[in-house]
């Protein structure tokens, strides 16, 4: 009776782990291509909104989740040209900036959602889990690991592609240049304008899908503000992981799973107020901040605006 | 294409600008207050423009909605008496703003600041104001939600002084604790066993603060003009003042020059936070005199646009909020007609920081100086603490 | 690091220029410039940075371009790299009129730059350094570049760890891989932008050698100085650059033949005009600067003692060991050393800004180790920043705020808490006077004041109100030569007049032997030896700054 209760205490805690964990595991991949590229991108919760909306409603009227997707991930893309053209093309203050996007967006989104919905939220299929033979087998983790929509697997797929380029490629070499000392990139012959809008758009087609997974494939309806930090706990996760695909993945996912641990809770008859649910992951990135205040290391140049002859 | 319109219009309004103060040929005096009201007012019209094209295109009337917005919240006898009312938390809130900014500490947190104070006045108000005399109780609620509200920062503080961590980010977490505790508060010890819904115990409006003789205005707004006004002469006239524009201007300056940015980072920024309780504090016991679940009006946010185009001058906030209170209590009338939400008016608050962001490009920084501390630049690469 | 004799040079001929079917040697006959500049003019607000320059730099010759800061140098060479455009005249690339719009196209065109302040990226290993910007494909090309910088180091003599982080390299080390690194796309023309400003002599030894290396290899090397015994020592062709103009180029025909004291005489004539005689002691006129003797009438008390001061290392930085330094009252003591020993965490300790991990600090024999920055301030005890721009000074306060950043809140400038303007710009006008101060008024944003009148506005405030000992820090770096004159003269009297000791660090070894009465060498953050100055020290100076474990 008890390995059964705990057996089902851990397929929730980790099935609602990856279930809250993978819009934050995708706008913090965004991050950190950014942050490392040296753009804080703190419109990232705007961009999510705009991606969860767009791709809600692409899903409802093509009733293609991947379509919907896609067109998130799009309209995460188009946010973050605001970043590109105001702050890596024209060099405007990437604070200022983020938190306009943060709340036009908030309003733009929200605005659509009541003058095409009114009042109502049109809720959205499911997607379909897609089982890995044998895996899914296993006990207590098969269903919850294996037995995924095959965007979560897309999503671990984007942390190694990620890892890759970061590591071994030309592109990943600028990047972190671009985020140390862009003077240097330039001095190499490398157009750094170029180098910081590819991460500042990266960042932004995933927040789009992160928010667009949110909608569509965790909630199923898009109700807005409905990230509710999640854009800024991205933040905190890639400042932490300091451009380590894997921490990245491992910190997205301990988040996910502070969030899901009530749900889980309440299967073994422990009711938490909804208020201390909704607290949790904020308390838990505060104490983990206040623990790893010391390690949490962001690229040298980052936020400030590059131009060719000013040191 | 927008952006080129833009630049256009932007462009234009300069060239105007110019050519007045050129055909004056007055004083630089005259022309730099002409200068700045017109990178005031460019951004918003141009947030306009871009709202009034989205009203547009979702089939509603722009000048239909814009009109509501004017005729209720000015031009009503009881809306203008709203806006006045709305003003006075705007503008404490907003002096939190420019104290913190001023000093280069990016306190976003003001939300949460303002409703666990609003929470805890709330919950003590109606027992106190029942024991006590009503002033004397009005002062200990507003000493309290002072400081709550600048308690609520001292550990962003901390570890924005300690540690040079992002206060960006650790002050919003904590408004989402403070959000959520808030709730918590009014759910459990503070929650009114009268009402269904779960809310504090109500203060009878009679007993509420009291009012500017004539109106319904409250003296919360003359509190708040106050502060401003103090605001404004300790920023510029004072020893305190200079050190934490220096400390925002170039904190490494500071620490050469010997001020102690730990610690005026965590006054700084407390101060602030008290601002922000004492809006509360003026809100709660001025116009509602209880606070139920859920409640959050979100002043803090669209409070950055206009610090921000005050140029973190006070006394040029007066105005702005004025706007801005304009827009909040008649555009709530005149999205109710429209049928769309109140986040309408965020989104405008959201473009009004866009446009100011490029006018400020356009304007050229070096020429007229930044909205911004120079400093904040260098602070938010390296994080402030371990240079 | 080199290893003396050059061993490889087919192989270099062979690797760095075979293929452009350029022949190498500087005898190899007359060849078509490898770059050259005709009427090339580029403005910035306010100043003409580069006025109609015409010049040639060849194959097998290196081309010294020689003027004082702001003669105009750095934007000429900019132009080469790529990373200014020039507002009118042309470039020529093996005589075909090319733009340079971009520091890619300059590579592409063989155009490699060593620029003056480093472009490595401290976190990145030396191959990343090296590897960044190559582009070739999207994996990087790890074997590639091993093998390259294997041949790289072979022909240069040189031992590189290439997976070292840029950050662990001594600085004679970064400078031998940004070298390297310029080289790398197979440039036939290598710009050095004051490459000798953070060497030890022994580093700009090794560097000389390098340079004549490739030199023989046929490359045309660009070398950009102020210092003229540089231009001396190593120019087959000497140009010299005033005011944005060319005042004078004399090719090696007239560079061979001439004899050293001619030489000097012209290029001296060419730099300063009508006003050359009373220049001519300038140490960076002066040919092979040596130390001067020690000025009697010392040692008075000390005012300054430093007993085993340590501070912490912070990330990229070397932190201060154990420093016994005894400063006396109106002495000079200069502190020598490559940039990066310790300079500035010594300065700051010194002045309050760091905390001490260990070791006592005494002011007139009062310890001042718990005393702040602000109480140390007021003891007389100042610190003249390195960094006038970046904490020395608020760009967005007024210039009479500026000067008085150090008292805020203080008697007779505020009054409870109240600023009082008057009394502000009462003081102010006097030390604008005092110090020759070029401003508008004391109104006038200090940012938009040049570099030297900033630096004038620091020693007014630091050096008013009674100071009993100044820390200088660089104190002359960046500035014009007139003001840098102006500076030592000021140093100079202070201490010789109103015995105000002064703690002068500097990178540049020559003004240290121009003004100090005993000189200490940093290392690593630790003193290596103090040396009383005197004629031909500074070998033994150099030796210190290596170490002092490196004798002949």
């Amino acid at each position: 009776m008890s390995d059964m209760l705990t057996a089902a205490f851990l397929s929730a805690l980790i099935s609602g782990g990856i279930l809250a964990g993978m819009p934050l595991l995708f706008a913090s991949l965004g991050e950190t291509i950014s942050e490392r590229g040296g753009v804080l991108n703190i419109g990232l919760e705007g961009m999510m909104l705009m991606g969860g909306y767009t791709g809600f409603v692409v899903t409802l009227y093509s009733q293609s989740h991947w379509l919907g997707l896609l067109a998130g991930a799009g309209a995460g893309l188009i946010t973050a040209l605001l970043m590109v053209v105001f702050c890596v093309r024209l060099g405007l203050d990437q604070i200022v900036v983020g938190i306009a996007i943060l709340i036009a967006a908030g309003g733009f989104t929200s605005v659509l959602q009541r003058a095409q919905f009114g009042t109502t939220y049109p809720r959205l299929d499911a997607m379909s889990a897609v089982e890995i033979p044998l895996f899914a087998k296993i006990p207590v983790i098969g269903p919850s690991l294996f037995a995924q929509p095959a965007i979560v697997y897309v999503g671990f797929a984007l942390v190694a592609v990620l890892h890759w380029v970061l590591r071994s490629t030309n592109m990943g070499l600028n990047l972190r240049a671009a985020g140390e000392k862009p003077e240097a990139l330039d001095a190499a012959g490398v157009s750094v304008t170029a180098v910081r809008s590819i991460a500042a758009l990266s960042a932004g087609a995933f927040a789009g899908l992160g928010g667009a997974y949110m909608s569509i494939v965790g909630a199923g309806i898009f109700v807005p503000f409905m990230t509710h930090g999640a854009g800024f706990i991205g933040i905190v996760i890639a400042m932490l992981g300091r451009g380590r695909a894997l921490w990245v993945v491992i910190g997205s996912l301990l988040f996910g799973m502070s969030v899901s641990l009530t749900t889980a809770l309440q299967l073994v008859g422990i009711t938490v107020p909804i208020d201390v649910v909704n607290m949790l992951p904020f308390v838990a990135v505060l104490v983990v901040l206040v623990i790893f205040a010391r390690q949490a290391y962001l690229p040298a140049a980052l936020g400030l605006p590059y131009k060719r002859g000013i040191r | 294409m927008v952006a080129t319109v833009v630049t256009d219009v932007v462009s234009t309004s300069r060239a105007v600008v110019r050519g007045a103060s050129a055909a004056k040929a007055g004083t630089s005096a005259r022309w730099a207050w002409l200068w700045s009201l017109g990178q005031a007012i460019g951004p918003i019209l141009l947030a306009l423009l871009v709202s009034a094209a989205l009203l547009l295109a979702l089939g509603k009337n722009p000048l239909t909605f814009y009109r509501d917005i004017v005729s209720q919240g000015l031009f009503n006898k009881g809306g203008i008496q709203d806006t006045a009312i709305r003003m006075a938390p705007l503008l404490l809130m907003a002096s939190g703003l420019i104290v913190a900014f001023r000093a280069n500490i990016w306190n976003i947190g003001g939300d949460g600041q303002f409703l666990l104070a609003a929470a805890l006045v709330a919950g003590a108000g109606p027992p106190l104001i029942g024991a006590l005399p009503n002033a004397l109780a009005f002062v200990i609620l507003c000493v309290t939600a002072v400081v709550v509200g600048g308690g609520w920062t001292v550990v962003p503080a901390y570890l924005k002084a300690r540690y040079g961590l992002n206060e960006i980010i650790t002050s919003l977490m904590m408004t989402f604790v403070g959000v959520n505790f808030a709730n918590l508060l009014i759910k459990g010890p503070f929650r009114s066993t009268t009402t269904q819904v779960p809310q504090t115990d109500v203060i009878p409006f009679k007993e509420l603060l009291p009012r500017i003789p004539g109106t319904r205005i409250h003296v919360g707004l003359v509190l708040a003009l106050i502060a401003v006004f103090a605001v404004h002469y300790v920023m510029t006239r004072t020893a305190f003042g200079l050190k934490l524009r220096v400390l925002g201007a170039n904190p490494r300056a500071a620490a050469h020059a010997g001020l102690s940015i730990p610690r005026l980072t965590i006054v700084g920024f407390m101060l602030s936070g008290a601002f922000m309780g004492l809006a509360a504090a003026v809100e709660v016991l001025g116009v509602w005199g209880y606070v139920r679940a859920d409640w959050n009006p979100n002043f803090g946010l669209p409070l950055f646009a206009l610090v921000f185009l005050a140029r973190l001058n006070a006394l040029a906030v007066i105005p702005l909020v004025g706007f801005y209170a304009v827009i909040s209590m008649g555009g709530h009338f005149a999205a109710r007609q429209a049928a769309l939400p109140d986040d309408f008016m965020l989104m405008i608050v959201g473009l009004i920081l866009l446009f100011m962001t490029l006018t400020e490009y356009l304007a050229g920084r070096s020429e007229r100086g930044g909205y911004l501390s120079a400093g904040l630049k260098k602070a938010l690469g390296k994080g402030g603490g371990d240079e | 690091m080199t290893n003396g004799t050059p061993t490889h040079i087919e192989t270099m001929t062979s690797d760095l220029l075979q293929a452009d079917g350029v022949r190498a040697g500087a005898t190899a006959g007359p060849i078509g410039p490898a770059v050259e500049v005709r009427e090339v003019s580029k403005a910035f607000p306010g100043v003409v940075a580069n006025d109609r320059v015409s010049l040639a730099f060849h194959h097998g010759e290196v081309h010294c371009v020689l003027g004082e800061n702001g003669a105009g140098k750095s934007t000429l060479m900019n132009i080469l790299s790529g990373m200014y455009k020039p507002d009118s005249g042309a470039v020529m690339v093996e005589g075909r009129e090319v733009t340079i719009d971009s520091p890619r196209r300059a590579i592409e065109l063989g155009i490699g730059t060593v620029y003056q302040h480093p472009t490595l990226i401290p976190v990145f290993t030396v191959l990343e350094n090296l590897m960044l910007g190559e582009g070739v494909g999207v994996r990087l090309d790890v074997e590639g570049g091993l093998r390259a910088l294997d041949r790289f180091a072979k022909t240069l003599g040189l031992e590189v760890d290439p997976h070292a982080p840029a950050s662990r390299l001594a600085l004679g080390q970064q400078q031998q891989i940004e070298i390297i690194k310029a080289l790398w796309s197979g440039s036939k023309v290598l710009i050095l932008d004051e490459p000798t400003s953070m060497l030890t002599p022994q580093g700009i030894e090794e560097l000389e050698k390098v340079i004549s290396q490739l030199r023989d290899e046929g490359l045309a090397v660009i070398f950009i100085t102020h210092k003229l015994h540089e231009a001396l020592d190593l120019g087959d062709t000497v140009s010299i650059l005033r005011g944005g103009r060319v005042v004078g180029s004399w090719g090696p025909d007239v560079v061979k033949t001439k004899s050293r004291s001619e030489m000097q005489a012209l290029i001296v004539g060419a730099m300063f005009g009508e006003g050359a005689g009373s220049l001519e002691d300038v140490a960076e006129v002066r040919d092979g600067v040596t130390g001067r003797a020690r000025r009697r009438g010392l040692p008075n008390e000390p005012v300054l003692e430093l007993v085993k001061v340590s501070v912490e290392a912070l990330r990229g930085e070397v932190g201060v060991h154990e420093v016994d330094l005894t400063l006396r009252r109106g002495e000079i003591l200069g502190v020598a050393g490559v940039d990066g020993n310790g300079q500035r965490e010594l300065a700051e300790v010194i002045a309050g800004q760091r905390s001490m991990v260990g070791g006592d600090i005494r002011l007139c024999g009062e310890s001042i180790a718990r005393a702040g920055v602000g109480r140390r301030q007021s003891l007389g005890l100042r610190y003249v920043t390195d960094d006038r721009i970046g904490e020395g000074t608020v760009g967005t306060l007024s210039v009479g705020l500026n000067l008085v950043l150090k008292r805020i809140g203080e008697e007779p400038f505020w009054r409870g808490g109240r600023i009082r303007e008057e009394a502000i710009d009462q003081a102010a006008c006097d030390l604008v006077e005092g110090f020759d101060i070029r401003t508008p008024g004391t109104e006038t944003r200090c940012g938009t004041l040049s570099g030297g009148n900033l630096q004038k506005v620091v020693l007014a405030r630091e050096l008013s109100f009674d100071p009993k000992v100044v820390v200088y820090n660089k104190p002359t770096y960046g500035l014009d030569l007139k003001t840098t004159l102006a500076v030592r003269d000021r140093i100079r009297d202070l201490a010789e007049s109103a015995g105000v000791a002064a703690l002068l660090i500097s990178t540049d070894l020559e003004e240290i032997l121009d003004l100090s009465d005993r000189i200490a060498v940093l290392f690593r953050g630790r003193i290596t030896g103090i040396v009383d100055n005197a004629p031909g020290v500074e070998r033994h100076v150099g030796e210190l700054m290596l170490g002092g474990d490196r004798g002949d």
